[in-house]
């Protein structure tokens, strides 16, 4: 339960600075500081039981059939990593109480800030993979959020879509290689997957994963060739940078490394490509750093650099490389981030980040200058602070590797160079900034920030001073909780010592300190060098290949579709033909066996009628009205079908529906052309001739095997059931209102909501009304024919009783909510044809929306009704009660579900029919405001 | 009989698609309720076929499948309200617009696809 308040906290604390955005930004600040602060002191709180081994988890089924489950596990590397997480994240969120101006909106950038916090730790608690990727890639997210946060600069825009991208195209890399490693071990979770390296590494497909899996966290990593993003997201507010670029959300991918250190390593693969990417990036960062001019540029290529260190390390094959690589991601963490945080002072005070100008500031704030020193002599790895620890560790493992076979002693050799630059850069950093002259065109006179924002710098730096000086004391622990985590098994001895004798390590250590000095005494020819090369613009670079990708894409949409609906239905029909035609043809024989029914005349005739009445539709379907007459035939045809194959429910629907369609579509007509012209070339007449023939042929051929087959069926329980479960003997109606009760309820919403759509569409639509008929006859002048209305008027009460009758015979004869509610419509669209809207609307003014919500209020509320007698959702009751005179009578609760469709069915078709009828009368729909 | 039912559940299939390809939405609308009764037919088809067994308990030995039924009547009712939907927004894109193309505009009257695009 435990782990679970750990992650669940900042989430909570997201909310937190929106709730508190109207009160001042120190109230903000410190209400957004309990979640993180609570967090840390429960993770402190498990500090012994976790350094003694023991694995905290918090386990809840989500979807276990498809192997996603909410699990949080805390073990020793998770707790690192959460440690630095928690701690660190609130150092930024003092730092960026002073760091943020009055302009900047401060509870968004807490919100943005705590989102990322939940999200990392999210990643670092996770016990299942799929439930990691999630969190990695809320964190593409949160720092897109955070890069973009000043989002009036162009460039914080391109950094933060920039990031977003390569992340994001990284993070489905991950996800791909997640899925294999689930289908391989058969689990997604982390435990399983652990315990699987043998199965893993043996799997054909190992080399792919592998490679995905790298893909993800070396894009996260900011790892040679995709660093590039990197310096670009510096464009984010310095406590970001602080925070997610040097000790969190890049380290996510080398978290990775590590968490699935035990499963996936070990292998000639690993080794080569992490190793030898790590190499590329530690040379390539520390390289670019040196001739950086904007002081959060050089950190960035620094961080590249070290994130290089630490990969090269997980990818040399020992253990105690990869002890030394925890304990590196440690040091990183800490000097970088207060290197980071005194950058963004050093910008916030003199208002300028360019170290050609920012010149010989020691004197304007010295104790900043003193802090950033150490925090640098720590990066550039000085004896008694913790960097020169790690990286004495780091030159150790560098000898012992036996990668490149007879050429291994190239990677120490290299190692160094990179160290030089290290220390030419740190250097860089120092003198340029604090000494070196006088500052030049500063807006500003620099001074020293607020102590309470100088205070995160501090705690961090005496840090880096502790480690060094007594590492084994303050880290020991620490570090072997991670180690075993990580090495899933027992850890290597190491020392953790200052001093461990004259040796090699020591020798290139003190090399690249003095090689470093004197690189940077003589910085200028280097300088000249490497101005004498082109320069690459990353950014645009990657902007225009990613224009030109989008224009691509278009192309290739563009000859999918041209924009003509006909030509996108006929491609779409063409991918059915082939997809549905191929298994026919594997087929042998489309006869499945079972016997067919003789052919009576009768069904000869009603067959023959509806294939000539279909056929005459489709000649004259130019000729509207003839074309609907015919298709009357057709769906009475259908309707015959229903009654002579035992489904007389479906016959009595189809017909009514049938009458209230024609009546519809006659409306219709009313508003849209008679006729259509002639337009299709034949070329095309051909074309659709030929695809509508091959799609009929397969639905055909798909039908006739279907109807030949032996079949079972899960009907027999409702047959079974109706009588004893649902109290009415005509199953189709029982299993309407009862057995799949909610099916039907959501089907009469969709009926309703496309009846107020409709009522919408015909809202204040442009007058459009004809004053003849297509053949340009005039309308009739006599409107309401005497006939027709005394029919109408004597029909009306008829029907009204026969679709009551319907209605209640319904659950054991043929009838039901859904017919007699077309039955009781139908009856009165008649009477709005044969009398006209005024005489209607005079006897009966009825809203229809509101018909269409009572109805689907009294289905909701049937439903609902059996949440007080304890049962689930619309479980239906009944009983039988004799009553004088009439008998024995049934009541049911599905009746009243069926009143429900009952009047839903009603109120849908007349406010459809209605609403369009009135078109043609003063009672158009308008919008109320209007009337 | 299955043959005779099947060819007609093709045919149909065959007038709906065709009329659904048309460039005007009345034939379209027309279309696609050709189109709704051969799915129906078919979806009812999956029950096989059966003369003499409709699903009222006490009426016969041997019943027809209910279930293709019961998911046949409410497609028959959503059928229609698709319908009606899709002929009222032809009729309000007809008084919108000024045309009863399906894509809105004449083919010939389009602008150039390049301009579109902007």
């Amino acid at each position: 339960m435990n782990v679970l308040w750990i992650a669940l906290l900042p989430m909570l604390g997201t909310l937190m600075p929106v709730l508190m955005a109207n009160k001042s930004r120190n109230i903000c600040a410190l209400t957004t500081a309990i979640a993180p602060l609570t967090a840390l002191v429960i993770l402190l709180s498990l500090t012994q039981s976790v350094f003694a081994g023991h694995i905290w988890q918090f386990q809840a089924d989500w979807i276990p059939l498809l192997g996603l489950n909410i699990h949080f596990r805390l073990d020793g590397l998770a707790y690192l990593f959460a440690l630095l997480i928690l701690g660190i994240g609130l150092l930024i969120i003092l730092y960026a109480r002073f760091y943020l101006s009055e302009q900047d909106s401060m509870p968004r950038f807490y919100a943005y800030l705590m989102l990322f916090m939940t999200a990392m730790l999210g990643i670092v608690l996770s016990g299942n993979i799929l439930q990691i990727w999630l969190f990695w890639e809320l964190t593409s997210i949160s720092s897109f959020l955070l890069i973009s946060f000043w989002w009036h600069k162009s460039e914080a825009r391109r950094g933060a879509r920039m990031a977003l991208t390569i992340t994001g195209a990284g993070g489905l890399c991950l996800l791909a290689a997640f899925i294999l490693i689930g289908s391989i071990v058969g689990s997604y979770e982390l435990s399983v997957v652990l315990q699987s390296a043998e199965l893993l590494k043996n799997h054909a497909l190992y080399p792919v994963l592998l490679i995905l899996f790298l893909l993800g966290c070396f894009t996260k990593s900011a790892q040679f060739p995709f660093h590039f993003w990197l310096p670009n997201a510096m464009a984010a507010p310095t406590p970001v940078s602080a925070y997610l670029h040097s000790a969190t959300m890049v380290k996510a991918g080398i978290f990775l490394l590590a968490r699935f250190y035990p499963a996936l390593s070990g292998t000639e693969l690993w080794f080569l490509l992490v190793s030898l990417t790590g190499l590329t990036t530690l040379l390539v960062g520390a390289y670019l750093a040196l001739f950086k001019h904007d002081l959060k540029a050089l950190l960035a290529y620094s961080t590249i650099s070290h994130l290089g260190l630490i990969t090269l390390l997980f990818g040399l094959n020992s253990p105690l490389a990869a002890v030394t690589g925890i304990f590196h991601i440690i040091n990183h963490a800490t000097f970088k981030a207060s290197l980071f945080m005194a950058a963004g002072i050093i910008d916030h005070e003199s208002g300028c980040r360019d170290m050609r100008r920012l010149n010989g500031l020691w004197q304007f704030m010295p104790v900043t200058a003193t802090l950033m020193m150490v925090a640098a002599a720590a990066m550039a790895g000085v004896p008694l602070l913790n960097g020169f620890l790690s990286k004495e560790m780091f030159f150790a493992e560098t000898l012992q590797q036996n990668l490149l076979g007879a050429l291994s002693w190239i990677i120490p050799l290299l190692v160094t160079v990179a160290a030089i630059f290290s220390v030419a850069y740190s250097l860089r950093l120092i003198h340029d900034v604090f000494f070196n002259g006088q500052p030049k065109g500063l807006t500003k006179t620099p001074h020293e920030p607020p102590h309470l924002m100088r205070l995160p710098v501090e705690i961090l730096v005496v840090l880096c001073l502790v480690v060094g000086v007594a590492p084994a004391l303050v880290v020991g622990g620490l570090l072997d909780a991670a180690a075993t985590a990580v090495l899933a098994g027992p850890t290597p001895t190491y020392s953790l010592a200052i001093w461990h004798g004259f040796n090699l390590p020591l020798l290139m250590s003190a090399a690249a300190l003095t090689a470093g000095v004197f690189m940077y005494v003589k910085r200028k020819q280097l300088f000249d060098f490497q101005n004498a090369l082109p320069g690459v613009d990353t950014l645009n670079i990657f902007e225009r290949a990613i224009k030109q990708l989008c224009q691509q894409a278009g192309q290739l949409y563009a000859l999918l579709d041209n924009g003509s609906l006909q030509r996108f239905m006929a491609l779409l029909l063409t991918a059915f033909v082939i997809l549905a035609g191929l298994p026919l043809i594997q087929m042998e024989t489309l006869n499945g066996g079972r016997p067919e029914l003789p052919v009576d005349a009768v069904n000869a005739t009603g067959a023959a009628m509806l294939l000539i009445s279909a056929f005459a539709t489709v000649v004259w379907h130019r000729k509207r009205v003839v074309a609907l007459l015919m298709i009357s035939v057709v769906g009475l045809m259908v309707s015959i079908a229903f009654t002579r194959f035992s489904a007389p429910d479906l016959a009595l629907t189809q017909l009514s529906v049938e009458v209230v369609t024609v009546i519809l579509l006659m409306l219709a007509l009313f508003f849209l052309p008679h006729k259509t012209p002639k337009q299709s070339e034949p070329s095309k007449v051909v074309r659709d001739i030929g695809l509508a023939s091959l799609v009929g042929i397969i639905v055909g051929s798909l039908s006739y095997a279907l109807m030949t087959r032996p079949f079972t069926t899960i009907s027999d329980f409702f047959i079974a059931n109706a009588k004893t479960g649902g109290g009415g003997t005509n199953v189709v109606n029982v299993i309407l209102v009862d057995f799949r009760g909610f099916d039907t309820l959501g089907e009469i919403a969709v009926l309703g909501i496309a009846a107020l759509g409709i009522f919408k569409l015909l809202t204040r639509i442009p007058v459009f009304k004809p004053s003849s008929d297509g053949e340009g006859r005039p309308w009739a002048r006599e409107r309401h024919p005497l006939l027709l209305a005394t029919v109408a008027q004597s029909i009306l009460p008829l029907a009204l009783m026969v679709s009551v009758f319907i209605f209640f015979r319904g659950h054991n004869l043929p009838g039901g909510g859904f017919i007699a509610g077309l039955v009781t419509a139908v009856a009165i669209i008649l009477l709005y044809i044969s009398q006209g809207v005024d005489w209607v609307k005079a006897r009966m003014n009825i809203e229809y929306q509101r018909v269409v919500a009572i109805g689907l209020m009294i289905a909701l509320f049937t439903g609902l009704a059996s949440w007080i007698f304890g049962r689930p959702f619309l479980t239906s009751w009944f009983d039988y009660f004799d009553l004088p005179l009439f008998g024995e009578i049934e009541l049911a609760s599905a009746i009243a579900f069926d009143l429900g469709v009952y009047i839903t069915v009603v109120g849908s078709t007349l406010l459809i029919l209605s609403s369009l009828g009135k078109m043609t009368t003063s009672y158009r729909p308008t919008h109320r405001e209007q009337m | 009989m299955e043959t005779l039912f099947a060819i007609c559940i093709g045919f149909l299939t065959s007038c709906g698609v065709f009329l659904m390809l048309r460039g005007r939405t009345f034939p379209v609308v027309m279309g696609l309720t050709m189109l709704s009764y051969a799915v129906n037919l078919f979806i009812f088809s999956s029950g096989r076929l059966n003369l003499k067994g409709a699903v009222v308990l006490g009426t016969s030995e041997s019943y027809a499948d209910p279930l293709p039924q019961a998911l046949v009547l409410t497609a028959i009712v959503i059928g229609f309200a698709m319908t009606a939907f899709l002929v009222i927004l032809a009729i309000r894109a007809r008084a919108d617009l000024g045309n009863d193309h399906v894509d809105g505009s004449m083919p010939d009257a389009r602008p150039a696809k390049k301009e579109r695009q902007k």
